[in-house]
């Protein structure tokens, strides 16, 4: 949950609508519960978290928020098949030790997963590694590279072949740009990898 | 003043501890011939007797009931004066009007345990068939024995469905069994600083503490009400060891350190040099005075024997399939009787077992013992979840 903006995030406002009412949820790095809160009273979901940071959990517990303190990368193995309707993971998977993994757990314990993540590809970062030649610092990426808690990025590119080698379905698939609108579904992959700043992903077995 | 004076100054006799045992001054539950309590050692017990204390008010629907399990040591007067000590209640910080455990909006039970000293029938109790303390007659108790008792108490009091079962400790224990046992009757969980089983190490303490207890020649072999005595030595060299697993390294370093006890310079001796000395001697000669040494026995055997998983073919996510209820663990960093480890074992199985489950991991340094302490992000995540599990079960406020 690195480097993000204060209030409701436009990736979590989105997720939120791709959510089913009603449905069983887990939410993979759940920070202070932001996104688990806005589920439970817009979309009533039975809502469960997961957040790395004790501080984050601790708030969402004194929220009434049902949260364990718990690592993506070690924690989902206790989880069992199919338990969740939606299993999300956002802005985290550049922040865990195996993607791969992470993604194949996801897709077994839920019937869906939602991922979101910052695009790699985006222009800004493109311009800041090939022109001036220095790993970017954004808006949404604020760590230097010493400091930063995000050791796999990957661009909507990158992510799209992950899937595919899963095995896994491309429900939906949507860009942001760094305006914050959605970008049009009719655009070529090259121009959402080019212009889409966050990525959100529904994927399915 | 040496050890052994100070603790030889309780009276073997006028114990008021042994009063409240036969006589409790709090609302009794009787059960009779007729209700015996069907005990795990495979022999039904009866009479019985509750001790029990309630605060708040019963609702119309026998809904917002919250029973409160106690550890070890403790009673059944976390929120009022305890007529042993004369201390506060040990829970008084949470329990309360406007308190995470609000008096105001529910109704708060809790009943001393089984095999425990406060008058709940156990080994000081008297025996009606001997007119005798059973000392050592009482079959042992077990964790799942205090619980069946408390659902007894419960069904006597006209209630169905607990809203809430919340215990530290030993307490905790009974809080998983509650759910494990009656899934059903639990709406809402929280059991804190516990686990699903007494590991080897804590089993090992518990058995240096009998030991003590036992080789005290004043124990005499568990009948010392018979001779006019207590092993009071015993009990309090357990209580001293005890109480060192209820603290912290750290704990003690910063309230203690290597400080001197009313000297400037060591004695050269075996006095209480230290001021860690002359606190672990104050603790165990306190205890003795309120607390039973049989009744010390078979709780602390009643903690080791205490295995979720192994009721489940070791599979502790097997005792929680289908579980309904909403669990909040908490735990405490620098508690290495019952690990955050310990703990967390506890909320993976409920992963496993797809259940409601927060958990929480409070950083302090004052070990065990926190759960008793004021610890503010404590209190916060009792709060949350209560609030929330209130507001699922459709208690307004």
């Amino acid at each position: 949950m690195a480097g993000t903006p204060a209030g409701i995030r436009v990736d979590l406002e989105v997720i939120a609508g791709l959510v089913e009412p009603n449905s069983r949820v887990l939410d993979v790095g759940s920070g202070d519960g932001a996104l688990l809160a806005l589920l439970q009273s817009r979309r009533h979901v039975d809502g469960r978290g997961i957040e790395i940071s004790q501080a984050g959990v601790n708030e969402c517990v004194a929220r009434g928020l049902s949260v364990i303190q718990g690592d993506a990368d070690r924690d989902l193995v206790h989880y069992p098949d199919d338990a969740f309707d939606y299993v999300i993971l956002s802005q985290t998977i550049q922040a865990t030790r195996n993607p791969k993994i992470v993604l194949t757990e996801l897709l077994r314990i839920g019937r869906r997963a939602i991922v979101s993540f910052p695009n790699f590809g985006h222009w800004t970062i493109r311009y800041s590694l090939g022109l001036r030649g220095s790993m970017p610092v954004t808006r949404n990426l604020t760590h230097a590279w010493y400091e930063t808690p995000n050791i796999h990025f990957c661009t909507i590119r990158d992510f799209v072949a992950l899937a595919g080698e899963l095995g896994a379905t491309v429900e939906t698939a949507i860009a942001i740009n760094s305006t914050g609108q959605k970008m049009g579904m009719k655009m070529p992959w090259w121009f959402w990898n080019l212009f889409g700043e966050q990525a959100v992903f529904v994927l399915r077995r | 003043m040496t050890p052994s004076a100070d603790i030889d100054r309780t009276s073997a006799t006028t114990s008021s501890g042994n009063r409240e045992a036969i006589e409790p001054s709090s609302p009794v539950a009787y059960f009779g011939d007729d209700e015996p309590l069907h005990l795990d050692a495979g022999i039904d017990l009866s009479p019985l007797q509750i001790a029990y204390n309630t605060y708040g008010e019963l609702n119309a629907d026998r809904s917002n009931a919250i029973l409160i399990c106690h550890a070890l040591t403790m009673d059944h007067f976390p929120a009022s004066r305890s007529p042993v000590t004369g201390k506060p209640g040990w829970w008084l910080p949470l329990i309360g009007p406007g308190k995470p455990v609000d008096t105001d909006r529910y109704f708060v039970i809790c009943s001393n345990v089984i095999g425990g000293c406060m008058g709940s029938t156990g080994p000081a109790s008297i025996d009606p068939a001997t007119g005798e303390p059973y000392g050592l007659t009482l079959p042992v108790i077990t964790i799942r024995d205090m619980v069946r008792a408390q659902k007894m108490l419960v069904e006597r009091l006209g209630i169905d469905t607990l809203f809430a079962v919340i215990g530290g400790s030993m307490g905790g224990m009974q809080v998983l069994q509650w759910t494990v046992s009656y899934p059903d009757k639990v709406f809402a969980a929280l059991p804190i600083a516990t686990g699903a089983r007494h590991s080897a190490q804590n089993i090992a303490f518990h058995e240096i503490g009998r030991q003590a207890v036992i080789a005290d020649p004043d124990w005499e072999s568990g009948r010392y009400f018979a001779h006019g005595k207590r092993p009071v030595k015993g009990l309090a060299v357990a209580r001293m060891t005890a109480h060192v697993t209820y603290l912290s390294e750290m704990a003690l370093h910063r309230k203690f350190g290597r400080n001197l006890q009313d000297r400037d310079v060591l004695g050269f001796g075996f006095d209480a040099d230290f001021q860690i000395e002359s606190y672990l001697r104050h603790q165990g000669m306190t205890f003795v005075d309120r607390f039973d040494a049989n009744s010390y026995l078979y709780l602390t055997r009643a903690m080791d024997y205490f295995d979720i998983a192994g009721d489940f073919d070791g599979s502790l996510a097997k005792a929680f399939q289908g579980s309904q209820t909403r669990f909040c663990l908490i735990s405490f960093s620098s508690d290495w009787l019952f690990p955050t480890e310990e703990n967390r074992a506890v909320v993976h199985a409920l992963n496993a077992a797809a259940a409601s489950v927060s958990f929480v991991e409070i950083d302090t340094d004052r070990g065990h013992d926190a759960f008793l302490l004021d610890e503010p992000e404590f209190f916060a995540a009792i709060d949350g979840f209560v609030s929330s599990a209130a507001r699922a079960r459709g208690l307004s406020r």
